[in-house]
Protein backbone atom coordinates (compact mmCIF):
# COMPACT_ATOMS: atom_id res chain seq x y z
CA UNK A 1 0.00 0.00 0.00
CA UNK A 2 1.70 3.38 -1.31
CA UNK A 3 0.64 6.52 0.06
CA UNK A 4 -0.11 8.71 -2.86
CA UNK A 5 0.10 12.46 -2.57
CA UNK A 6 -3.27 13.95 -4.41
CA UNK A 7 -3.89 17.15 -6.23
CA UNK A 8 -6.01 19.25 -5.35
CA UNK A 9 -5.41 17.87 -1.90
CA UNK A 10 -9.31 18.12 -1.30
CA UNK A 11 -10.40 16.37 -4.11
CA UNK A 12 -13.29 13.88 -3.49
CA UNK A 13 -12.91 12.23 -6.76
CA UNK A 14 -8.63 11.55 -6.48
CA UNK A 15 -9.45 10.58 -2.29
CA UNK A 16 -12.07 7.80 -3.34
CA UNK A 17 -10.01 6.34 -6.65
CA UNK A 18 -6.66 6.03 -4.50
CA UNK A 19 -8.46 4.54 -1.52
CA UNK A 20 -11.00 2.27 -4.03
CA UNK A 21 -7.67 0.86 -5.58
CA UNK A 22 -6.04 -0.04 -2.39
CA UNK A 23 -3.57 2.90 -1.27
CA UNK A 24 -3.88 5.62 1.26
CA UNK A 25 -4.50 9.10 -0.49
CA UNK A 26 -2.64 11.89 1.25
CA UNK A 27 -5.59 14.88 1.74
CA UNK A 28 -5.83 18.04 3.09
CA UNK A 29 -8.20 16.50 5.81
CA UNK A 30 -6.32 14.30 7.20
CA UNK A 31 -3.62 17.11 7.96
CA UNK A 32 -6.57 19.20 9.54
CA UNK A 33 -7.92 16.58 11.40
CA UNK A 34 -4.43 16.03 13.22
CA UNK A 35 -4.31 20.09 14.27
CA UNK A 36 -7.99 19.81 15.17
CA UNK A 37 -7.84 16.50 17.21
CA UNK A 38 -4.17 17.90 19.44
CA UNK A 39 -4.94 20.03 22.52
CA UNK A 40 -2.94 23.26 22.43
CA UNK A 41 -3.96 26.84 22.18
CA UNK A 42 -7.42 27.67 20.27
CA UNK A 43 -7.03 29.46 16.95
CA UNK A 44 -10.23 29.00 14.70
CA UNK A 45 -11.14 27.69 12.26
CA UNK A 46 -8.45 25.47 11.39
CA UNK A 47 -5.93 25.03 14.60
CA UNK A 48 -3.49 26.76 12.26
CA UNK A 49 -1.56 28.90 14.60
CA UNK A 50 1.42 31.19 14.76
CA UNK A 51 4.10 28.15 14.77
CA UNK A 52 2.76 26.62 11.16
CA UNK A 53 4.18 29.70 9.33
CA UNK A 54 7.62 28.63 11.43
CA UNK A 55 7.60 25.35 10.57
CA UNK A 56 6.45 25.74 7.03
CA UNK A 57 9.97 27.69 6.53
CA UNK A 58 11.56 24.03 5.51
CA UNK A 59 9.73 24.67 2.23
CA UNK A 60 9.79 28.36 1.79
CA UNK A 61 11.96 31.45 2.32
CA UNK A 62 11.15 33.94 5.41
CA UNK A 63 10.50 36.42 2.71
CA UNK A 64 7.52 34.49 1.52
CA UNK A 65 4.00 35.80 2.94
CA UNK A 66 2.81 33.83 5.67
CA UNK A 67 -0.01 32.45 3.99
CA UNK A 68 2.05 30.09 1.77
CA UNK A 69 4.23 29.38 4.66
CA UNK A 70 1.18 28.14 7.04
CA UNK A 71 -0.14 25.94 3.92
CA UNK A 72 3.14 24.56 3.28
CA UNK A 73 2.81 23.11 7.11
CA UNK A 74 0.38 21.19 6.16
CA UNK A 75 1.35 20.05 2.65
CA UNK A 76 4.78 19.63 3.12
CA UNK A 77 5.14 16.57 5.09
CA UNK A 78 2.80 15.03 2.90
CA UNK A 79 4.83 15.46 -0.06
CA UNK A 80 7.74 14.64 2.27
CA UNK A 81 5.89 11.08 2.96
CA UNK A 82 4.46 10.33 -0.40
CA UNK A 83 5.79 7.39 -2.66
CA UNK A 84 3.81 8.58 -5.44
CA UNK A 85 1.31 11.51 -6.67
CA UNK A 86 -1.20 12.19 -8.74
CA UNK A 87 -2.10 15.76 -10.28
CA UNK A 88 -4.71 17.42 -11.79
CA UNK A 89 -4.15 20.59 -13.98
CA UNK A 90 -7.08 22.00 -14.28
CA UNK A 91 -8.66 22.36 -10.96
CA UNK A 92 -9.56 25.85 -11.02
CA UNK A 93 -11.54 25.79 -7.29
CA UNK A 94 -7.88 25.20 -5.66
CA UNK A 95 -7.60 28.46 -5.84
CA UNK A 96 -10.09 30.83 -4.82
CA UNK A 97 -11.64 31.53 -1.04
CA UNK A 98 -9.49 29.15 0.86
CA UNK A 99 -7.09 28.10 -1.88
CA UNK A 100 -3.38 29.87 -2.43
CA UNK A 101 -2.46 30.14 -6.50
CA UNK A 102 1.36 30.59 -5.25
CA UNK A 103 1.18 27.73 -2.85
CA UNK A 104 -0.21 25.41 -5.31
CA UNK A 105 2.59 26.26 -7.70
CA UNK A 106 5.10 25.01 -4.85
CA UNK A 107 3.17 22.05 -3.95
CA UNK A 108 3.31 20.97 -8.11
CA UNK A 109 7.13 22.26 -8.21
CA UNK A 110 7.97 20.31 -4.93
CA UNK A 111 6.36 16.96 -6.40
CA UNK A 112 8.33 17.15 -9.74
CA UNK A 113 11.48 18.19 -7.82
CA UNK A 114 10.87 15.14 -5.48
CA UNK A 115 11.14 12.99 -8.62
CA UNK A 116 8.35 10.05 -7.22
CA UNK A 117 6.41 8.49 -9.66
CA UNK A 118 3.31 11.27 -10.72
CA UNK A 119 0.40 10.97 -12.97
CA UNK A 120 -1.01 14.56 -14.77
CA UNK A 121 -4.11 14.38 -15.45
CA UNK A 122 -7.50 17.20 -16.77
CA UNK A 123 -10.92 16.40 -15.52
CA UNK A 124 -12.72 14.47 -17.89
CA UNK A 125 -15.41 16.79 -19.69
CA UNK A 126 -17.83 13.27 -20.87
CA UNK A 127 -17.89 9.92 -20.83
CA UNK A 128 -15.27 8.87 -22.96
CA UNK A 129 -12.47 10.88 -21.09
CA UNK A 130 -14.23 9.59 -17.89
CA UNK A 131 -13.46 6.19 -19.23
CA UNK A 132 -9.85 7.17 -20.04
CA UNK A 133 -9.41 8.98 -16.76
CA UNK A 134 -10.32 6.03 -14.39
CA UNK A 135 -7.88 3.68 -16.25
CA UNK A 136 -5.10 5.50 -16.62
CA UNK A 137 -5.57 6.33 -12.54
CA UNK A 138 -6.02 2.06 -12.44
CA UNK A 139 -3.08 1.33 -14.56
CA UNK A 140 -1.09 3.86 -12.49
CA UNK A 141 -1.82 2.82 -8.85
CA UNK A 142 -1.44 -1.00 -10.36
CA UNK A 143 1.94 -0.50 -11.23
CA UNK A 144 2.80 1.04 -7.23
CA UNK A 145 1.19 -2.08 -6.65
CA UNK A 146 -2.63 -1.67 -5.98
CA UNK A 147 -5.67 -3.59 -7.30
CA UNK A 148 -5.41 -4.86 -10.78
CA UNK B 1 -5.21 32.94 24.61
CA UNK B 2 -7.72 30.31 25.59
CA UNK B 3 -6.87 26.76 25.46
CA UNK B 4 -8.01 24.37 23.26
CA UNK B 5 -9.52 20.88 24.41
CA UNK B 6 -10.48 18.91 21.46
CA UNK B 7 -13.41 17.17 20.88
CA UNK B 8 -13.61 13.65 19.75
CA UNK B 9 -10.04 12.75 19.72
CA UNK B 10 -9.06 9.08 18.05
CA UNK B 11 -11.95 9.56 15.69
CA UNK B 12 -12.04 10.00 11.75
CA UNK B 13 -14.84 11.23 9.87
CA UNK B 14 -15.67 10.74 6.60
CA UNK B 15 -18.08 11.89 4.03
CA UNK B 16 -20.31 9.95 1.47
CA UNK B 17 -21.38 11.03 -1.80
CA UNK B 18 -23.66 9.59 -3.38
CA UNK B 19 -24.53 10.42 -7.21
CA UNK B 20 -26.87 7.40 -8.22
CA UNK B 21 -30.12 7.36 -10.25
CA UNK B 22 -31.18 4.68 -7.61
CA UNK B 23 -29.99 5.57 -4.48
CA UNK B 24 -30.70 8.40 -2.41
CA UNK B 25 -29.04 9.89 0.58
CA UNK B 26 -32.19 9.62 2.48
CA UNK B 27 -32.27 6.01 1.67
CA UNK B 28 -28.32 5.33 2.78
CA UNK B 29 -29.03 7.09 5.58
CA UNK B 30 -31.60 4.67 6.43
CA UNK B 31 -29.29 2.07 5.89
CA UNK B 32 -26.62 4.20 7.82
CA UNK B 33 -28.62 3.51 10.81
CA UNK B 34 -29.95 0.51 10.46
CA UNK B 35 -26.09 -0.87 10.40
CA UNK B 36 -24.38 0.89 12.78
CA UNK B 37 -23.52 0.63 16.18
CA UNK B 38 -22.51 4.52 18.00
CA UNK B 39 -21.40 5.56 14.99
CA UNK B 40 -22.18 9.60 14.55
CA UNK B 41 -24.22 9.76 10.91
CA UNK B 42 -25.49 13.06 9.62
CA UNK B 43 -27.50 13.05 6.41
CA UNK B 44 -26.50 16.09 3.87
CA UNK B 45 -28.43 16.88 0.73
CA UNK B 46 -24.94 15.28 -0.99
CA UNK B 47 -24.75 12.11 0.96
CA UNK B 48 -23.60 11.45 4.70
CA UNK B 49 -20.92 12.40 7.37
CA UNK B 50 -19.83 9.72 9.54
CA UNK B 51 -17.87 10.01 12.66
CA UNK B 52 -16.40 7.24 15.06
CA UNK B 53 -13.64 4.53 14.91
CA UNK B 54 -11.69 4.15 11.84
CA UNK B 55 -12.65 0.10 11.78
CA UNK B 56 -16.19 0.94 12.15
CA UNK B 57 -16.55 4.12 9.87
CA UNK B 58 -14.68 1.84 7.36
CA UNK B 59 -16.77 -1.47 7.79
CA UNK B 60 -19.91 1.22 7.79
CA UNK B 61 -19.15 2.57 4.59
CA UNK B 62 -17.64 -0.96 2.65
CA UNK B 63 -21.79 -1.91 3.70
CA UNK B 64 -23.23 1.49 2.21
CA UNK B 65 -20.77 1.31 -0.86
CA UNK B 66 -22.35 -2.18 -1.72
CA UNK B 67 -25.74 -0.51 -2.08
CA UNK B 68 -24.50 1.16 -5.77
CA UNK B 69 -20.28 0.63 -5.66
CA UNK B 70 -19.97 2.81 -8.82
CA UNK B 71 -22.22 5.93 -7.83
CA UNK B 72 -20.90 6.38 -3.90
CA UNK B 73 -17.98 8.06 -3.31
CA UNK B 74 -15.81 8.43 -0.19
CA UNK B 75 -13.60 11.39 1.24
CA UNK B 76 -11.86 11.95 4.70
CA UNK B 77 -13.28 14.88 6.44
CA UNK B 78 -10.78 16.80 8.92
CA UNK B 79 -13.69 18.27 11.44
CA UNK B 80 -16.58 16.11 12.99
CA UNK B 81 -20.05 16.89 11.99
CA UNK B 82 -21.55 19.75 13.36
CA UNK B 83 -18.73 21.48 14.24
CA UNK B 84 -19.31 24.98 15.27
CA UNK B 85 -16.06 25.81 13.39
CA UNK B 86 -17.67 24.59 10.10
CA UNK B 87 -20.75 23.72 9.97
CA UNK B 88 -23.36 26.33 7.84
CA UNK B 89 -25.60 26.61 10.97
CA UNK B 90 -23.30 28.97 12.59
CA UNK B 91 -21.43 30.37 9.76
CA UNK B 92 -24.30 30.74 7.36
CA UNK B 93 -24.04 30.43 3.34
CA UNK B 94 -22.46 27.21 2.19
CA UNK B 95 -18.89 25.67 4.00
CA UNK B 96 -15.91 26.55 2.09
CA UNK B 97 -15.19 22.60 1.84
CA UNK B 98 -18.69 22.54 -0.26
CA UNK B 99 -17.69 24.35 -3.26
CA UNK B 100 -14.96 21.63 -4.34
CA UNK B 101 -17.39 19.26 -3.69
CA UNK B 102 -20.02 21.13 -5.64
CA UNK B 103 -17.94 21.50 -8.41
CA UNK B 104 -16.62 17.95 -8.71
CA UNK B 105 -20.26 16.48 -8.18
CA UNK B 106 -20.80 17.94 -11.97
CA UNK B 107 -17.68 15.36 -12.88
CA UNK B 108 -19.00 12.46 -11.17
CA UNK B 109 -21.56 11.00 -13.95
CA UNK B 110 -18.29 10.54 -15.89
CA UNK B 111 -16.10 8.89 -13.26
CA UNK B 112 -19.02 6.24 -12.45
CA UNK B 113 -19.27 5.75 -16.23
CA UNK B 114 -15.51 5.01 -16.22
CA UNK B 115 -15.89 2.79 -13.59
CA UNK B 116 -18.74 1.05 -15.13
CA UNK B 117 -16.96 0.65 -18.22
CA UNK B 118 -13.82 -1.28 -16.72
CA UNK B 119 -16.36 -3.93 -14.95
CA UNK B 120 -16.68 -5.01 -18.42
CA UNK B 121 -13.25 -4.11 -20.39
CA UNK B 122 -9.30 -4.38 -19.73
CA UNK B 123 -7.94 -1.08 -18.38
CA UNK B 124 -5.06 -1.86 -20.88
CA UNK B 125 -7.20 -1.78 -23.86
CA UNK B 126 -8.19 1.52 -22.97
CA UNK B 127 -6.20 4.86 -24.22
CA UNK B 128 -4.20 6.98 -22.04
CA UNK B 129 -5.94 10.52 -21.81
CA UNK B 130 -4.42 13.53 -22.97
CA UNK B 131 -1.20 14.68 -21.18
CA UNK B 132 -2.06 18.49 -20.25
CA UNK B 133 1.61 19.04 -19.65
CA UNK B 134 2.11 18.61 -23.50
CA UNK B 135 -0.93 20.82 -23.82
CA UNK B 136 0.86 23.73 -26.37
CA UNK B 137 0.10 27.10 -24.65
CA UNK B 138 -0.22 30.26 -26.56
CA UNK B 139 3.19 31.61 -27.68
CA UNK B 140 3.85 34.97 -26.25
CA UNK B 141 4.80 36.44 -29.22
CA UNK B 142 1.87 35.04 -31.06
CA UNK B 143 -0.17 36.90 -28.11
CA UNK B 144 1.88 40.45 -28.98
CA UNK B 145 0.55 39.89 -32.36
CA UNK B 146 -2.84 39.60 -31.57
CA UNK B 147 -2.77 42.46 -29.41
CA UNK B 148 -1.36 44.51 -31.98
CA UNK B 149 -3.68 43.55 -34.28
CA UNK B 150 -7.11 45.08 -32.58
CA UNK B 151 -8.71 47.86 -34.42
CA UNK B 152 -8.56 50.83 -32.55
Amino acid sequence: MAKIFIYPTTSLILSDLVARYGHTPLSSATAVRERVQTAGIESVPLQITPEEPKKGLRWAAVEVPSGVRGRMALYGPMIEACDAAIVIEDADFAFGCMGCARTNELVKYLIREKNVPRLDLDYPKNEDEGTRFVAAIRRFLADLGGTK
Amino acid sequence: MTEYVPAGAGTVTKYIVVESPTVTPAELAIRAYEVSHGLIIKETCFGLAINGKEEEVNGLIARLRAMDPDHIFVKDRGFPPGDPRRCRANLGGARPGFHGIEYETTILPYVSHGLEELRSRDPGSIPAPKNPLETKKLDVYMLKKLIEAQEP
